[in-house]
């Protein structure tokens, strides 16, 4: 769990993050969302201190990230920039052993956790490990930075428009990877991206931020359902929150029993997934197969539009 | 926001004071040969108002204090102007009437505050970021200041002013020979070097070729290279009578001038090369595209945009040759090396600064001129 | 890469020849002199002046590097980096300054002999290696820097194992051209009594011994090329095989 309090950030007459009071719950993913200028990344930037607050302070599991030396703290946080920055001078496998090394594990205990990253993130230690970052593709050098990020075990990852520079097939399926080693390894992730839509995909709870005040911070639904500020609204968009509202929740969430003549529709689908299906086929209701392929139930186009609405 | 300390300021206005009241101002020696006595900067200036120390104080704390680079720019030049009016004092004061054997020399102190101060003027007036004219009327400013006071007669007894006034033909000549060996070598080195490079264009074999001959030229050192033309030249003063009568033989003039030529060319070519290699493919694409002939497309297009590429090139040329002619004196070349190595044998320091000292300031201001140029060539270039 | 080594050993070899046993080349030299003056420099031993001058300007560069690599890292961090503007002025006025200048003003500062050739040497070779080192140190990527702090590095283990060997290549290159200005310049250290190959050249030029010249030029040219190789050689074995 982090606990922020009062957290700000000035330079100067200039104030770049005001009093922001936060608690990111411990293994879920939170989104820090914002316009550029927001201080979005100066406020992620504080949580491992990179940037020193002026004021406020921060908790890491009940523990003042002040109690020890900055790079210390650091060991302990993984953290995610824009373009990677992987050493180039160093291969795949000694970049990730950076921080192990720093904390000084045994070399068997590093190799063996490299090969696991390694394999963990569908790269095969065989070929890849002893490569330089300039010898991989952009989404293998993304994927070896979450990876390095990872290594020793932090209980906390800190990212920063990790996916920016992407390109939107890689950049869907790397969403995707973080989202399954998350829920896999519990760490809790705080995420920082302007990408409103990446932040409903991947966040449990999203922050929104707009000159260093922190505006709102909820679950993604709310933030639709109920924004706290206009700024918020705008942020979001108004034209297609319903169907971003859709998006949120499964066809899990709205089963019925009975079966119907219509598509096949796994439990796994978004709710805008399946509407898109179901127009699609012309068909008014679709069946529901669960992890297994099995029918478990159909879901119906109106019920769809109707948790689409606001007034549900 | 709070004004930050400006540390440089500092560090080299505190070393400017300590080179003053600490290291002797000048150093007065019985004749031009013998070692000399330190003075302080306050035995040397005598008695007298306080009024110039007050002066002193106020333009050194507003040059360290000063956040308006211009004002620094300025108070570093007064500062200067301040330390060369008390070594000249200095030197007026210490010499006993009629003496001309006495030599006051500027002693450590003088030379450390001056180099502190010159670099916080230079740091200024390049954080300006003044436009290539401005640049170029502060060098002649410079130049315009330091002729008035050498006219003057107030330095006439300053070491090295003394020591000029005995050579003061000499100097002449070799000052005029110097820059007649570094720019007719840089000339030379032009007019061989852009057709050297415009043939090597679109020629990858050549151009390597060129390059990789012009660099072993340039590892061999350059009192080896004059050496090595002696011979030649000489064989060649024998064979062909004439060429002996236009004054090229084994030493002296001809084999300096071309060691210096030797030496220029491979930054000329390598530079106008790289300058119309590096025009962008599109560009050239285009004017084909439009019908312009290769020739047309050489002149209109290529070679405007490698013309500052080329002048960098030849600013680096000039300046090094500036320097370089100084060792031409080895071989009877003659420049204003003359003095360093008659001076290094005679061990009269003040004839050693009467050449190093100009070939110094001919090496700079050949820097700012050529740098000066660049700039202009890079402004009209449209970008 | 094979008849390159096959080149190198060749050069290598012939300048040890002509060291160890100059006279075999006699021949070679003899149609440059006149009036039966001897056609090998005949006033010293060539090996010793050729190892005092590569001792000279070994020391000279080793002074450089360690003094320009420093300042490098020192402008380029923290406090220093006020100091940033000033340098680059600096170095841009020092490459100016010609090297016989130097020397010169040297000369009555320390005297005659090894001291004014060796304060000119380094001094002259500060600029090629500060201006390398500096341009690597900057050109490592920002994002690169802030890995490094992220993962938790001190600002020396971030210097140690990031940021200096991404500069490395570029301060080798600086390290190249000192050494072969070096070598050069420190031929001029003879005109102010220091021993070296500079010796066999003003003998050369003093007696009009044309022979002294040539053999002074090509000992001297062959170890600068010969040198800028053999570093470029152990900074590729330096730099890790690649996979």
């Amino acid at each position: 769990m982090i606990e922020i309090e009062s957290l700000s950030k000035r330079y100067g007459e200039l104030t770049v993050v005001d009093a922001v009071d936060l608690i990111i719950p411990k293994g879920s993913i939170t989104a820090i969302v914002g316009t550029s200028g927001s201080g979005k990344s100066t406020l992620l930037r504080m949580i491992n201190r990179l940037i020193e607050p002026s004021s406020g302070q921060v908790r890491i599991d009940g523990r003042l990230t002040t109690s020890e030396p900055a790079p210390a703290l650091r060991r302990r946080i993984g953290y995610v920039i824009q373009g990677n920055g992987l050493f180039p001078h160093r291969t795949v496998a000694e970049n990730i052993a950076t921080v192990p090394q720093l904390l000084g594990w045994e070399p068997a205990r590093i190799a063996a956790r490299t090969e696991q990253l390694l394999t963990l993130f569908g790269l095969d230690p065989a070929i890849h490990a002893r490569r330089l970052p300039a010898e991989l593709s952009g989404g293998q050098q993304q994927r070896v930075g979450v990876a390095r990020a990872l290594a020793a075990g932090p209980s906390v990852l800190l990212m920063d428009e990790p996916f920016g520079a992407l390109d939107p097939i890689i950049r869907a399926k790397a969403q995707e990877d973080l989202r399954t080693i998350q829920r896999q390894l519990g760490t809790t992730v705080v995420i920082v991206t302007h990408d409103m839509e990446e932040a409903f995909l991947l966040a449990d709870r999203i922050a929104v931020l707009d000159n260093g005040k922190l505006l709102q911070h909820d679950v993604p639904a709310r933030l639709l359902t109920h924004p706290a500020h206009p700024q918020v609204m705008a942020l979001t968009g108004t034209t297609d929150r319903a169907l971003r509202l859709l998006s949120l929740e499964s066809t899990a969430a709205i089963v019925t029993a009975g079966e119907v003549s219509g598509p096949d529709l796994p439990a796994s689908m978004s709710l805008r997934e399946a509407l898109s299906a179901l127009i699609w086929a012309g068909a008014t209701a679709g069946n529901v197969l669960d992890a297994h392929g099995q029918r478990s139930g159909h879901v119906t186009m109106q019920a769809i539009l109707t948790r689409g609405s606001a007034a549900r | 926001m709070r004004p930050r300390l400006d540390l440089p300021a500092w560090l080299f206005g505190s070393i400017a004071v300590g080179a003053l009241f600490g290291l002797p101002f000048v150093i007065s020696k019985a004749n031009r040969i013998v070692p000399g006595v330190p003075v302080g900067l306050v035995d040397a200036l005598g008695p007298g108002s306080v009024l110039r120390w007050w002066v002193l104080a106020v333009i050194g704390v507003t040059a360290v204090l000063t956040q308006r680079r211009w004002l620094r720019l300025v108070a570093t030049g007064l500062l200067c102007v301040w330390f060369a009016l008390a070594l000249g004092h200095a030197a007026q004061l210490l010499t006993p009437p009629g003496n001309a054997v006495v030599r006051i020399a500027p002693g450590a102190g003088f030379w450390c505050a001056m180099a502190s101060v010159a670099l916080l003027g230079v740091d200024a007036a390049a954080r300006l970021q003044l436009r290539a004219l401005a640049r170029l009327a502060l060098l002649g400013l410079v130049m315009l200041v330091l002729w008035a006071a050498l006219a003057s007669g107030y330095f006439d007894h300053v070491s090295v002013v003394r020591e000029y006034a005995v050579n003061a033909d000499r100097f002449a000549h070799e000052f005029s020979r110097h820059l007649s060996l570094a720019l007719g070598s840089v000339l030379a080195a032009v007019a061989v070097g852009l057709p050297m490079g415009l043939a090597c264009q679109g020629r990858p074999w050549l151009r390597q070729a060129v390059l990789s001959t012009l660099s072993l030229v340039q590892t061999i050192p350059s009192i080896a290279l004059y050496g090595m033309l002696m011979a030649p030249l000489a064989a060649l003063a024998v064979t062909v009578p004439t060429l002996a009568q236009w004054g090229i033989g084994g030493i002296g003039y001809a084999p300096a001038v071309v060691a210096l030529f030797l030496y220029a060319l491979l930054p000329v070519v390598a530079n106008t090369v790289l300058g119309l290699a590096s025009v962008d493919p599109a560009v050239v694409d285009a004017a084909r595209g439009m019908g312009l002939t290769d020739g047309k497309i050489l002149t209109r297009i290529r070679w405007p945009l490698a013309l500052p590429t080329i002048v960098t090139g030849v600013r680096v040329v000039l300046v090094q040759n500036m320097g370089l002619a100084a060792i031409a004196a080895l071989i009877g070349g003659g420049g204003l090396g003359t003095f360093i190595f008659q001076g290094i044998g005679q061990t009269a320091i003040d004839l050693v600064l009467l050449g190093a000292l100009p070939t110094v300031a001919l090496a700079l201001a050949a820097g700012v001129v050529l740098d000066a140029l660049v700039e202009w060539l890079d402004r009209r270039r449209p970008a | 890469m094979k008849a390159s080594g096959v080149i190198r050993v060749g050069v290598w070899g012939l300048l040890i020849a002509f060291l160890l046993k100059p006279q075999v080349f006699a021949p070679a030299f003899a149609p440059l002199t006149q009036h039966d003056a001897p056609a090998i420099y005949d006033q010293g031993d060539l090996a010793t002046l050729a190892w005092a001058h590569l001792g000279l300007v070994l020391t000279a560069t080793s002074l450089s590097a360690l003094l320009a690599i420093g300042l490098a890292i020192l402008v380029s961090r923290g406090p220093g980096r006020a100091f940033l503007p000033m340098s680059r002025s600096l170095v841009g006025i020092g490459q100016t300054f010609p090297p016989v200048a130097v020397l010169a003003i040297a000369v009555p500062l320390v005297g005659f002999g090894i001291k004014p050739t060796l304060i000119a040497l380094v001094a002259y070779g500060l600029l090629p290696i500060f201006e390398n080192s500096l341009t690597g140190l900057s050109q490592v990527p920002a994002s690169v820097l802030e890995a490094a702090d992220g993962a938790g590095m001190s600002p020396i283990q971030r210097l140690w194992s990031v940021e200096l060997p991404l500069a490395r290549p570029l301060m080798i290159e600086g390290l190249r051209q000192t050494l072969v200005i070096s070598v050069g310049t420190a031929t001029l250290g003879s005109t102010v009594a220091s021993q070296g190959l500079g010796e066999v050249i003003i003998a050369g030029l003093l007696s009009d011994n044309s022979a002294f010249v040539l053999q002074g030029g090509l000992i001297t040219g062959l170890m600068a090329i010969l040198l800028h190789d053999a570093v470029g050689l152990i900074a590729q074995r330096w730099q890790r095989p690649v996979q």
